[in-house]
């Protein structure tokens, strides 16, 4: 599983620009999937089973796009004026690299910064070793991702975009090692998550789910001076969520998937965010409303470029993940 | 006035002395989000003996359908908002003097001393300021909040508005030039444009027209327009602000401009609500190159237009934006370049005509 994981954070996929991930996880799925589509925008979406006495159509999400940079500028120099593609923080760009979908690759640095001031993204600009203009070989609307190569710390892993690949390969996995299950599944590799959660808004409409849930990651309180008021931590196993800023997981499911947890002795913990959002809102939110839930992956320095997850969390949440759509999913 | 029935389907429109007509006419109406009526009916007079279907929904758009001919047609949305940003009444107060609030983005600097045109009889008033002759050094320093702003109609016709009423800019539509000065041409422009294409309709797409409402206080006709229409793609037609002024900052060159006058329709790639469909982008870039109509990205960054909707609605459309490039928008006088108008009407008559079910058949990438 390791080497899907280098693979799938390795490659470059900006918000709007999955062209090369949605390959990537294709490819891995392989044969494994009974059906595969790509929707008008571009989310690519995996059936499983066929629906038994007592299944249901679930909708499984996990996003493959990632945080990135868009070219506003080129100025005479050749030096890239930016934008955020989602929610990047300039503090973490500075001095980092990037890879546009052309392949170029680029070094971000900040003007004009005052001491004692934190960088704007309109403080940042994009060297990608050009003279001028005409010599510059990006353009206006060119999109680039974060480039830095994954590491493997024995326990634990770092890479770009853990957010949200890590939980696309789980979602593969858990795909591949499902062996029989009452229920159909639709997992879907879901796009734009980043700048507004968009694919998987389509995506949940065009599968029209019984039941659904987001997999996704989210913040660890377990580092220095965390952000207060959370409970996760990394190797807790996975997080099953309760709320996040953008849903509420229907109470019902997360009392069923705590059940799964426990009788197949799989260890978890319980995640109350008090900010961000998965795709779990939008399959909730879908026509007339769905029961949706979410496991998380804790993962620390989320949005940076070294964003770290722990490598027991990730086994646990395959394991997880197969047991809860192995399962009739009951709710009362 | 019986209409000149101008059918002439698959010839590229030009723009000549009925489509300036068309746009003064429309850009003189008022019609404020909520209040679209008077645009509408322009809108209804102009596309009744052209469109094959017409219908005003239940928020007010207006859904106009021409059907092409031959098999294979794709859907294709074309949306623009008939609203534009302005005022509405909220307090009366003695001697036609009102308490306003702004309906849609407007900076709150720009009002003082601006004539506008209450309720659907154009009422004459002004938003008063204070003259210079009474103001000190430090009030002149400071922006007047719109809560302490008034507009003034003085007594008698102040007896005719009551709030609730909806109020604009008063500026009239100029020619200077090359150029065209008006109030709305955010986004008279984009709306005079489709009636344009509705009347040159390529056959080989069924087009699918929607002259929205509510776009200014949050894409709010676009949204239940596209759920109607249904559409298999769909393309936003706005203006957007040319901030193209020499200097900007300290930076040794204006690298914030959103876009420029005289550089051609403004194609988007990314906007706070909108990630454009690459596929689309390709059409009218390659339409632009390959038949030497100048076009520009325009700069990515915040704002939206009904594009951020549209592409969300159902199982999802594959969208896109192209905006008339305008300088001061959302104020009281805007200022647009002809050509770019003619270039953004020939560019989507041109792209929309070579439109074909194997655009949409591959997979959304680069």
């Amino acid at each position: 599983m390791k080497s899907l994981i280098q693979k799938l954070v390795e490659t470059p996929g900006p918000s709007g620009f999955e062209y090369e991930i949605r390959d990537a996880v294709r490819e891995a799925i392989g044969d494994a999937a009974d059906e595969i589509r790509v929707d008008a925008l571009g989310n690519l979406i995996a059936v499983k089973g066929k629906k038994a006495a007592g299944g249901k159509r679930v909708m499984v999400s996990a996003h493959i796009d990632e945080i990135g940079l868009m070219v506003t500028h080129v100025d005479k120099d050749g030096f890239l004026r930016v934008t955020n593609v989602g929610g990047v923080n300039p503090l973490t760009c500075v001095g980092g690299r990037v890879l546009f979908m052309n392949g170029t690759r680029g070094v971000i640095y900040v003007s004009d910064l005052k001491p004692g001031s934190l960088p704007k993204i309109t403080d940042l600009y994009v060297d990608v070793g050009a003279t001028s203009k005409e010599d510059c070989p990006v353009k206006v609307g060119d999109v680039c991702g974060f480039e830095r190569p994954f590491l493997d710390l024995g326990k634990r892993m770092v890479a770009k975009s853990m957010d949200d690949r890590i939980a696309a390969a789980i979602a593969i996995e858990a795909l591949k090692r499902l062996e029989s299950t009452p229920n159909e599944i639709h997992f879907v590799f879901s796009t734009q998550e980043e700048v507004g959660i968009r694919g998987a808004t389509t995506a949940a409409y065009g599968v029209d789910p019984d039941v659904g849930f987001a997999i996704d990651v989210t913040s660890s309180g377990d580092t220095p001076k965390a952000m207060p008021r959370m409970e996760t931590a990394l190797g807790n196993g996975p997080a099953i969520k309760v709320r996040d800023a953008s849903f509420i997981a229907d109470p019902r499911l997360v009392d069923w998937m705590v059940k799964q947890a426990e009788d197949a002795g799989i260890p978890y913990q319980m995640e109350v965010l008090t900010a961000g959002g998965t795709d779990g809102r939008a399959i909730q939110m879908t026509r007339a409303g769905v029961p949706a839930g979410c496991i998380s992956i804790v993962c620390r320095y989320i949005h940076s470029p070294s964003e770290m997850v722990d490598k027991d969390d990730v086994e646990n949440s395959v394991k997880l993940l197969v047991k809860l759509l192995s399962e009739p999913i009951e709710l009362d | 006035m019986t209409k000149k029935l101008e059918i002439s389907a698959g010839k590229v429109p030009e723009i000549g002395p009925d489509q300036f007509a068309l746009l003064e006419k429309l850009t003189n109406a008022t019609a404020v989000s909520g209040d679209e009526h008077e645009v509408r009916q322009i809108v209804l007079d102009e596309i009744k003996l052209i469109a094959d279907e017409v219908q005003v929904d239940a928020m007010g758009n207006v859904l106009a359908t021409k059907f092409g001919r031959g098999e294979n047609r794709v859907r294709v949305m074309l949306a623009s908002h008939m609203d534009e940003i302005g005022f509405m009444i909220v307090k009366k107060h003695d001697d036609g003097l009102f308490e306003f609030e702004r309906v849609g983005g407007i900076d709150e600097r720009q009002l003082p001393g601006k004539a506008v045109l209450v309720g659907r009889d154009h009422l004459p008033g002004v938003i008063g300021a204070k003259p210079i002759h009474m103001t000190t050094r430090d009030e002149r320093k400071k922006t007047i909040e719109v809560g302490s702003l008034r507009i003034d109609l003085g007594p008698e016709i102040g007896d005719q508005v009551k709030p609730g009423d909806w109020a604009t800019f008063a500026t009239r539509f100029e020619i200077l030039g090359p150029s065209i000065r008006a109030k709305a041409l955010d986004d008279r422009l984009g709306v005079a444009t489709l009636i344009e294409l509705l009347k040159h309709a390529p056959e080989n797409i069924d087009l699918l027209v929607a002259f929205t409402v509510q776009e200014e206080v949050g894409l709010r006709g676009a949204r239940v327009a596209a759920y109607r229409f249904d559409p298999e793609m769909a393309i936003a037609v706005d203006s957007t602000p040319a901030n193209d002024l020499p200097n900007w900052d300290r930076e040794v060159e204006n690298s914030r401009y959103n876009t420029r006058l005289d550089a051609g329709p403004a194609i988007y790639v990314m906007d706070g609500a909108t990630i454009g469909d690459q596929r689309l982008v390709r059409l009218l870039t390659d339409v632009a190159a390959e038949n030497d109509i100048p076009y520009q990205i325009r700069q990515p960054g915040p704002g939206g237009t009904d594009a951020g909707v549209i592409h969300k609605v159902r199982a999802g459309v594959p969208s896109l934006s192209v905006s008339v490039p305008s300088r001061y928008a959302h104020s009281a006088a805007g200022l647009a370049r002809i050509d770019d108008w003619a270039n953004t009407l020939r560019l989507l008559h041109t792209a929309l005509s070579q439109v074909t079910p194997e655009l949409l058949a591959v997979e959304r990438r680069d």
